[in-house]
């Protein structure tokens, strides 16, 4: 199966501070290469800071990457600059839901305005096409059409969340990239747009990217994780296979870390402590966790490791995995 | 062991435009020292409502109207707001949500928690800086004398959270109130966090109410769980025991809709239907019939709220 998004050796440098030499370069995604399949869901996790947010905007082609490739189906976004790219047919094809609903619509558009906005300035539908377009997308999302003529401020939680998701797939996308679309709901609105999603992927055959910081619902509907640190993907996989045999000492601690719904004191865990090291002009030669990793040893500052496979489709970023 | 707080039959009222909203309705709980309640329920549950309530920092448009609320056995409805300043802050305190927000943006961080040294008198003014770095080293900032020295925006979201947590702290309360203090933070900073609250709270024999939508969060850090749903308690006890075999059907729709380990997307259960108008609300009746699928007729009846203390008991007409 031919991947429908094959992102390779790309990288994001920000120039920071001082003028002329002294500028720092912060190395935001560094050599990060994955792919997504057609219909798959992957996650992508790591904390904030992380680099999760830069490489979503590269996807999007909202920034200019430093170096590498976006291959999209049989064009690469790389070369495309971010300017102008609303104006090009792939702008279509990679829609985003943004993570609170309630802050990302805009507050004077009505429902009906925030879903109809990309199919006019996209599709040019006008009049009674649009109108027909609109509400086809709004039983699709579970929003009843009495709703369409309120104000974000008059809808819940759910309901925004909804509208978020109509206008992302209004377009006819063939990937969304879902960054933490439940962070901001209650765990029974949740469950129901997880739901939702999943119901989507299947009907519209959709693919996902879906960056969350929760590992509870990373585990629930990703067919695969990226575990990023510090620009880099340090660990990848089939979900069942990273969060269940975790090889990088990052995804280990990140694991440890996410509360359990136990009804025995829960054994003491190891803690990661400490910050990460800077992401400004990093020594190359260096473990990017080195320094916070709690298996680190002088050969993780000699050499840089690479992802290298620890079992099928999985691989780690770590010279002892 | 005494209970340092005491809430009984606590009822709030808010007049809005749109009439009065009953928010709270005979909620009673209670903390002992040394203990960790955890307050849960989903938004608009009156989690937050309840921890302003006993803060005595409720908005001008609520009003506290019925109930009691007691102190380490001061009457906090009827002290007055001398009385209840100088408590707050020192012997009680309170994480808010949002730590970039609850901090003055324009003043370094190590003043602001020499702020509140000094507004107890617990320090003289020459050793309140030096004081302020010892309460940040404490909380696990790196380099805190240096950090003393930044402003809430040179900081990440994390280390306000520990800054929010040191001011807390720095008057040794004997209760602490810790709104969603997590909300926003990384797994692994959040982790850190509650460690730290918890290992505070033990050496200290503080007295910690955790308000958190998280049952999961609960389950780990907390004795005991109080579980809200418009306003009022549903039910409360001790946390395996509550979690093992709820009786409430809201807590076991809560349940149901967590996702964890184990369960699958098919397995989790939303809560049908949205909480109830409070403006419209019949005093005392079970605000979740509307959405229970335990329903029967007995439930338009007045029910008998959740007392306080530690024993397991559900407001409910047909339990689990």
């Amino acid at each position: 199966m031919t991947a429908l998004l094959d992102v390779v050796n790309l990288q994001k440098i920000y120039p920071v501070g001082g003028l002329g030499k002294a500028r720092g370069q912060l190395h935001a995604v560094d050599d990060v290469s994955f792919s997504i399949a057609p219909g798959e869901t992957v996650g992508l996790v790591g904390e904030s800071g992380c680099g999760k947010s830069t490489l979503v905007r590269l996807l999007a082609r909202l920034h200019d990457p430093t170096a590498g490739s976006i291959r999209f189906g049989d064009t690469d976004l790389a070369d495309m600059k971010a300017r102008g790219f609303a104006r090009r047919p792939e702008r279509a094809a990679i829609q985003m839901v943004f993570q609170d609903a309630g802050e990302s619509i805009n507050p004077r558009y009505t429902a009906f305005e925030a879903i109809a906005a990309p199919l006019r300035r996209l599709r040019g539908l006008r009049g009674a096409d649009l109108q027909r377009r609109v509400e086809s997308l709004a039983d699709a999302t579970g929003i009843p059409r009495a709703l369409l003529g309120r104000f974000p401020h008059q809808l819940s939680g759910g309901q925004k969340a909804r509208v978020g998701i109509a206008r992302a797939i209004a377009v006819e996308p063939r990937l969304l990239i879902l960054d933490e679309p439940t962070a901001a709901l209650d765990v029974s609105v949740q469950v129901v747009i997880l739901k939702l999603l999943m119901e989507l992927r299947e009907r519209l055959g959709l693919s996902y990217l879906f960056v969350s910081h929760d590992i509870n619902v990373v585990r629930l509907i990703c067919d695969r994780v990226l575990v990023m640190y510090l620009g880099k993907i340090v660990e990848q996989g089939p979900t069942a296979e990273v969060l269940g045999r975790p090889a990088h000492p990052y995804t280990r601690a990140l694991l440890s870390a996410v509360p359990e719904l136990t009804l025995e004191p829960p054994p003491p865990r190891p803690r990661l402590g400490g910050e990460p090291r800077s992401p400004i002009n990093p020594d190359p030669r260096i473990c990017r966790f080195f320094g916070r990793c709690p298996d680190g040893r002088p050969a993780c500052a000699d050499s840089m490791p690479r992802l290298a496979p620890v079992g099928p489709a999985h691989a780690a970023a770590c010279h002892f995995a | 062991m005494s209970d340092l707080l005491e809430v009984e039959n606590l009822s709030v009222a808010f007049r809005t435009r749109g009439g009065l909203v009953r928010a709270l309705e005979n909620v009673s709980f209670s903390i002992a020292r040394g203990e960790t309640v955890a307050l849960v329920g989903e938004s608009g549950s009156g989690k937050s409502v309840t921890a302003y309530a006993a803060m005595g920092i409720l908005d001008p448009a609520g009003q506290v109207t019925g109930g009691r609320i007691r102190f380490d056995g001061i009457d906090l409805t009827a002290a007055g707001r001398a009385e209840i300043e100088d408590l707050r802050g020192r012997e009680m305190s309170m994480i808010f949500q949002n730590p970039r927000a609850a901090l003055n943006p324009i003043r370094r961080v190590g003043t602001q928690i020499a702020d509140v040294l000094l507004r107890h008198g617990n320090v003289r003014r020459a050793d309140a800086p030096a004081e302020a770095v010892r309460l940040l080293a404490q909380v696990g900032i790196p380099d805190p004398a240096r950090r003393a020295r930044a402003y809430p925006f040179e900081l990440s979201g994390g280390m306000c959270q520990r800054v929010m947590i040191a001011i807390a702290l720095a008057c040794s309360p004997a209760l602490l109130i810790a709104d969603e203090p997590t909300t926003g933070l990384d797994v692994t900073t959040q982790a850190v966090a509650m460690d730290l609250i918890r290992d505070l709270a033990r050496e200290r024999q503080m007295a910690t109410l955790l308000i958190t939508h998280d049952l999961s969060l609960a389950s780990e850090y907390c004795d005991r769980v109080v579980v809200m749903h418009a306003g009022h308690v549903v039910e409360s006890g001790p946390v395996a025991e509550l979690l093992a075999a709820p009786r409430h059907p809201y807590t076991a729709r809560l349940l149901a809709a967590t996702p964890r380990p184990g369960i699958g997307l098919a397995d989790l259960v939303a809560i049908s239907g949205e909480l109830p108008d409070l403006r419209r609300a019949e005093a005392g009746v079970c605000r979740f019939a509307g959405r229970c699928d335990r329903r029967q007729d007995d439930c338009a009846g007045l029910i008998t709220p959740v007392p306080p203390g530690p024993l397991h008991h559900a407001a409910c007409w047909n339990p689990l």
